[in-house]
Parts: C-alpha cells; structure tokens; sequence
C-alpha cells in the first residue's frame, strides 16, 4: 500500500471522486440551514413532523440510524474479520423489533420526547432527569468516535498523504461549526433524503460491481481455502493499468497483435518504473488459455523500455508511453469452481474457513491471545457473540437519538406502520455492506496490510475504483458515490448527536444545575459555546482512535446504551412497582460499569494502558470487559428490583393513572385526562 | 378485566390496567420469543452443527444465508404479525369502553 502513497502521480487527487464530495458536503450543510429556517423551534420540528406521511417519515428515521458504521464499518467489519461480524447489520436491524415490541408504542403514549422527559416524567422527579441526562454524553461520545474515524478514514482516501487527524479536525471542525451556527436541524425531508442517498450510494456501485466481478453467492463460493493449484489459474486482471499495448506497440499488425503469435484482445498493462519481472493479466478467458502475461520493464535514460511475454512468446516493447505508475497487486487467481477472479491473501488475513466460519477472529481473538486455539476457543466465542447480540439488541432501543421521532406520527397506528416500513428499509440496506466486504476481500486483499484509515474501514470507498480497468472513469464515478455517501452518513450522525448532546448540556446541565435562572439568550449562548465545547472534545477523542474499528466502536455505544437507557425504559414502562431510586442505582452501576470496562479494553487496543500482558492471561474478563451487556444489562435490571423492593415508600402516587397512560389506547383519551389533573392539582 | 354494573369496564380500576398490560405484554412477548429463538438459536447451530451451517447453498453457506439475507425478511414476518395484532388489540379495548359508556348513557337517559 506505501506504493500508493508514496507515488506522486497516483497521489494526485480524483477530480470525481473529490467533486462528488464536495457537493455532498455544500448540500448537507445548505439543505441544513435551509431545514433551521424552516422550523425556527423544537415544537415547530414536533408539531410539523405530525403531519408527515408515514413513508416520509420511515425514510426520515432510517436516515438519521444509519451512520458511518452502517456505511463503511459493517463492510470493513465483514472484509476483516468474517461472519462474525454478520451479527452487527442484522442486530442493528432486529434492534427496532424490540424497541417496537417493548417501548415505542408505551412511550409515544406517554408523550416523551427524550429518554431524560421520560425519566422525569415517570417518576415525577426533576433530579432524576439530571442523572439520566449524564448518558446522552456517554452514548453521545463513544457514538462521535466512529463517526470522526470514518471522516478522517475518508478524507486520507481522497487526499491520500493527508494525515488521519487532519481529517477528522476539517470534518469536525465543519460540522460543529455549522451546529454553533444552527444549522443542521433535524427535519424530516432533509433525513428522508439523505436515507435514499445513502440507500443510492452503496446499493448502485455494488451491484454494478457484482455484475462486473461476479455476484455474492459466487463471490463467497470462491472463499474456499481448500483449492488445489490445478483448480486455480494464476492470472492478474491488470487493474488499474492505464497504458494499453496497442498504443506502444506501433506498427504490428493488427494492432494489439503484440507479434506474440496470438491474437490478444486489447490488453492493457502495468508500466512499472523499477527493473523487475511482473505478472499482469487480463479477462480470466484469456489467462485461462494462455497463463498469465509477463513484462520485464527496465528504466534507462530515455525512457523506460520493455519486454511482455505471454504463452511462451515474447516481444520487446518499442517505446512505452508515459502511464500511470501504479502500486504492486497481489497476485490474482482464476477459481475454475466459481468463475470469479480473486487476489493473494496476504499473511495478515485471516484464512478462508476461519473467516467464513462462526466464531472466527473477531470472537476468538481473547482466547487466542491467551494461547487457546481450536475446539477450546469455542466456548469463548459463543459467550463473546451472546454478549455482542445482546448489547445490539438492547442498544438499540436506548439510543438518545432515535426515540425522539417516534412522535412524527399522526397516531399511533402510524407509528407502528412507520416502525415497520423502518425495518424494511434498513433491512434491505444492511444487505448490501456485507458484499462490500465479501468483494473486497477476493479482490482488494492489500487493505488486510493497511493499518488505521488506511485499512478495510475504506473498502466501500475504494473498491468501487476497481471498476476503471474495464471502463475508464466509472470506477472513479462510482467511488465519488460511496464518498458522498459516507459523508452523508457521518455528517448527519455526527451532527445529529452534537444537537442532542449540545442540547442536554446547554438546557440540562446549565440552564437546569448551573444557573436555573439563565435566560433565552443566555441560553442560545450557551448552546454556542456548548457546541464548540462538545465538538472540540469529539475531534479530539476522534484522532485518538484511528486504530479501532469503526463498526466495533459503534458497538460499544451500543453496550453502554443497553446497559444504561434500555434496563430504564424497559423496566419503568412495564414494572410499576419501579421506584426513581431503584431505577436511578441500576441505571448507574449497570452503565457506568459498562463505560468503565469497554474504556479499559479500548485504551489497551490503542496502547494506551500496558495492560496487554493482564488481558492475555485473563480471556474470559477480556470478552466480559469487552463485550459488558451480558453481565450488565442483568445487573442493571437486578439492581433496579432490589433497590425498588427496599424504596416501595417512593412509589410515584398517580402510578395506577401513568401506567395507563403508557398502555391504554389513545383513542381513550386519556392522556388528556391525564395533563388535566395535573395542572388541577 | 372487573366489570362495572352496567357490565363494562372501568378503566380507572386496577383490574382494567392489569387485563391491559398483561394482554399486551403476552403479545409482545410471544413475538419476542419467535425472534429470540431464531436470534439465539443461531449461534447454538453454529456451535453444535457446523458442518450443517456450513453447507454450501448457492454460492453461501448455510449459516452466512440464514444471518446475512434471510434473517431480515423473518423479522419483517414477525413485526407485521405483531404491528396487525396490536392494532387489533387496541380496536377491541376501545370499543370495549365504549360499548360500556354507550350502555352507559343509555342507563341514564
């Protein structure tokens, strides 16, 4: 990969791939103020929203959830590490089952708008809404790192040379000044586009990439580690090859002849500047009958000359035009059993059977550092996987962003249809980044060796560059699309949480604890500064994780959210006898404990804390540290009842009337009833 | 569900919100153990059947299609059934109540 880099002319910038972004950028930030003009306050946002349709509004939800992991984390995921990291799209989808089942419907009644006003609200107590308020901060920050990851991910693939960090500051610099300005409000039609956008941009390059390459059953079936030689043809499809040798072979004829006794198909080829023997190919046709095609190139003062030779025959290259020079590829393979090209793994890359199986590397990697291998690995991983499927689950529905737009719905009947139009959209999007994953592996297999930005984590962006061998500048075309679309989707995440996060500091934390008595302005001041505050410690976090995954992060924040909101929400709309105390321990420790765990693992990943040696000698408290929802979220809901069982005194008076208010139909009206005695009172 | 004397509920009464919360609970319930039977069992094929999971299907293994194609159009299954029964549910506890108040203000007039 340093070939890349280290190349001038190849490190010069895609005029596509930069021109998509930018416009993507100059939209995003334009159809923001356009949106904040549009609804001046958060009631104008609520009142507006009610009115939406319910296919409006599923775009809406579906495009504020799916973020830089959805977009570029899940394939990088997948391309690394195997099945395993399957469990991620599909838990990230199958999480809104379980906020549908078991919270959406309860809460949209109860009339909250945030997880805090429900806090406060249940158990009628302003103190606990400040507690709760504290993990809109936590989820929010471990939520942010990805999203900065993918920024500077992205920005090092379109400038390549330029720093991670430099990235992640131009990007968060960007977005944090545009939230200070006030921009970037949350309305429906700017989230619905951005949803069909993100939807556009990884759907149209893959199965554009799928027909070239071949689709995702045959793709698969070619990560078969089990082939003998006979079974593969070397071959290299001279990706990326811009000279084509019917331009330096004058005079022959016909043309691409190459007076090689054969008669060749258009062949491109690499140019290399370094004296040395190299194998390029061309269709898999072509390399099946004739084996691969070799040039020698050698430097000389004049230019470079050359020798290509294929099939036995050799001609000198009279004069080889000035192409682009470009980095070594592995070299590529014909599989005869699936008809699909595919690249030497390099030693980094885990082999064939332990990525396509269950419990592969990303579960087994405590037990194998603990020097555990094979069967005795398992256990581990099935643990490690239970854990992870739970904090997806649970996570989910106790993410502070999400729940806020359950209320755009004109009844509650359309929040439920809305909810199922929901799953069915980011279903079928969770479908496609794993074939980013799957395709990349087969034919871009050199990331496996890239460490930080400049690993799998870009595979969306780069694989779709692929497609310039065979049609100049739709490669180039497509990748711009997956760029746009990762900006989309870490500018509207990113965004999004530094809104709600500003928010709970600005009204929460100040206009609530510190200085109850601040005024309007003060408080819009407030939100300024809070942005500033937020978005600086966001960027900074931000540069400190570009060796973790950004898929794996967005995890994490997950766990802390099943660990914290989840045990909350769950428990106080179906236990009555849940008092404010005992919901505020669980929620407390279980969280808490959670952050605390997931921060020592993470710090240790990032070299941060000399603790490799302690986690190598202790696999089962490193998946437990690692992955926390299995212990954490049962401790939570374990310490809300014991806690509540000694406080049953607090029990709010007006239980019996919130929890109808939670669980009657709203036709009954008795919300209303509900708000009226309590302004009687 | 403990009937008023005119036979409907009462839907201030404790027997009314415990008969609601525990028919919505049941149907929650009953579609979370579908999905957490697939969910969880998933990984216990995986561990105790591999060379099923393994079992090459049109290009996928087993285990890759049930998790990476097929597990979203299952969910959708579940929440239909679930979003077409809820809706249900809460027609028949309206018009419940309001057959009750119908009746009601019948007895009064």
């Amino acid at each position: 990969m340093n070939g890349l880099f280290a190349n001038p002319v190849v490190a010069a910038i895609d005029p596509w791939i930069l021109g998509f972004s930018l416009v993507t950028v100059v939209v995003t930030i334009w159809m923001g103020f356009w949106a904040a003009k549009k609804s001046k306050t958060a009631s104008d946002f609520f009142v507006a929203g009610r009115s939406v349709s319910v296919g409006w509004n599923a775009s809406a939800i579906s495009g504020e959830y799916l973020s830089a992991a959805s977009f570029m984390g899940v394939a990088g995921m997948v391309m690394a590490v195997g099945y395993d990291a399957l469990w991620y799209p599909v838990c990230y989808a199958c999480g809104y089952l379980f906020l549908l089942l078991f919270i959406a419907g309860p809460l949209r009644r109860f009339g909250a708008y945030t997880v805090p006003d429900f806090a406060e609200g249940r158990f009628d107590s302003p103190i606990f809404r400040k507690i709760a308020v504290v993990f809109v901060l936590f989820i929010g920050f471990f939520y942010t790192m990805p999203q900065m990851k993918g920024a500077g991910t992205t920005l090092a693939y379109i400038f390549p040379g330029l720093p991670y960090w430099v990235g992640v500051a131009v990007v968060g610099a960007i977005i944090t000044l545009n939230v200070a300005l006030g921009g970037m409000k949350g309305i429906t039609l700017v989230q619905a586009f951005q949803y069909w956008m993100k939807m556009f941009a990884i759907s149209v390059p893959i199965f554009v990439l799928m027909a070239v390459y071949g689709g995702y059953g045959r793709q698969i079936g070619g990560n078969d580690g089990r082939r003998t030689p006979a079974e593969r043809v070397a071959v290299n499809t001279g990706s990326q090859v811009t000279t084509k040798i019917s331009e330096l072979v004058q005079g022959s004829d016909p043309p691409n002849s190459v007076s090689l006794g054969i008669q060749v198909p258009d062949l491109t080829l690499d140019v290399a500047a370094g004296p040395k023997t190299r194998s390029y190919g061309f269709e898999p046709a072509i390399a099946r009958d004739f084996g691969p095609v070799k040039t020698v190139v050698t430097p000389t003062p004049t230019g470079p000359t050359g020798v290509v030779s294929v099939a036995g025959h050799s001609a000198v290259l009279p004069s080889i035009v000035a192409g682009q020079l470009l980095p070594e590829r592995p070299q590529g393979f014909f599989d005869k059993a699936s008809g699909i090209v595919r690249y030497e793994l390099p030693a980094k890359a885990p082999t064939d059977s332990t990525w396509l199986s269950p419990f592969g590397p990303l579960t087994t990697k405590a037990a194998k550092a603990a020097g555990i291998t094979g069967e005795a690995a398992k256990p581990y991983s099935l643990l490690y996987t239970y854990s992870l499927i739970i904090a997806l689950v649970c996570g989910t529905a106790g993410l502070p962003h999400i729940l806020v737009r359950f209320y755009t719905n004109p009844d509650g009947v359309a929040a439920k249809r809305t909810t199922m139009w929901v799953m069915i959209l980011i279903g079928i999007f969770y479908v496609f980044p794993p074939v980013f994953g799957v395709l990349g592996r087969n034919l871009m297999p050199e990331l496996y060796e890239g460490v930080g930005a400049k690993g799998t984590d870009k595979i969306v962006l780069e694989l779709p560059r692929m497609l310039n061998e065979k049609v100049p500048g739709l490669g180039s075309i497509l990748s711009g699309v997956t760029c746009a679309g990762a900006f989309a989707a870490f500018m509207s995440t990113f965004s999004g949480l530094l809104v709600s996060m500003t928010g709970a500091l600005a009204h929460d934390v100040y206009g609530r604890i510190l200085k109850p008595t601040a005024t309007a302005e003060e408080r819009m001041r407030m939100f300024k500064i809070g942005a500033v505050i937020i978005g600086g410690i966001a960027v900074l976090l931000g540069t400190q994780v570009e060796k973790l995954q950004i898929n794996f992060m967005v995890g994490q924040a997950f766990a802390i959210a099943a660990a914290s909101y989840f045990p909350l929400l769950f428990m106080a709309v179906w236990w009555r006898k849940l008092t404010m105390k005992g919901a505020a321990v669980g929620m407390l420790f279980g969280g808490l404990l959670a952050v605390f765990s997931i921060t020592l693992t993470s710090m240790t990943d990032l070299g941060m804390l000399p603790l490799k040696e302690f986690w190598a000698g202790q696999p089962l408290l490193r998946i437990l540290c690692e992955q926390p929802a299995i212990w954490a979220v049962p401790l939570a809901i374990g310490l809300m009842v014991l806690v509540s069982k000694a406080t049953q005194s607090t029990i709010p008076a007006d239980i019996r009337m919130k929890m109808l208010v939670l669980h009657a139909p709203e036709k009954l009206g008795l919300k209303q009833e509900y708000i009226q005695e309590h302004h009687g009172h | 569900m403990i009937p008023q004397q005119d036979g409907s509920p009462d839907v201030h009464s404790e027997g009314f919100l415990h008969s609601l919360m525990a028919r919505q609970l049941k149907l929650s319930i009953a579609c979370a153990a579908t999905f957490l039977l697939v969910l969880l069992g998933l990984p216990l094929l995986n561990y105790f059947c591999p060379e099923l999971m393994a079992t090459r299907v049109a290009g996928f293994t087993l285990t890759w299609l049930l998790l990476g194609v097929l597990f979203f159009p299952f969910v959708w299954i579940i929440s239909y059934i679930f979003i077409k029964r809820s809706i249900a549910l809460e027609e028949a506890e309206v018009s419940e109540v309001n057959r009750g108040d119908a009746e009601a203000r019948r007895h009064n007039t």
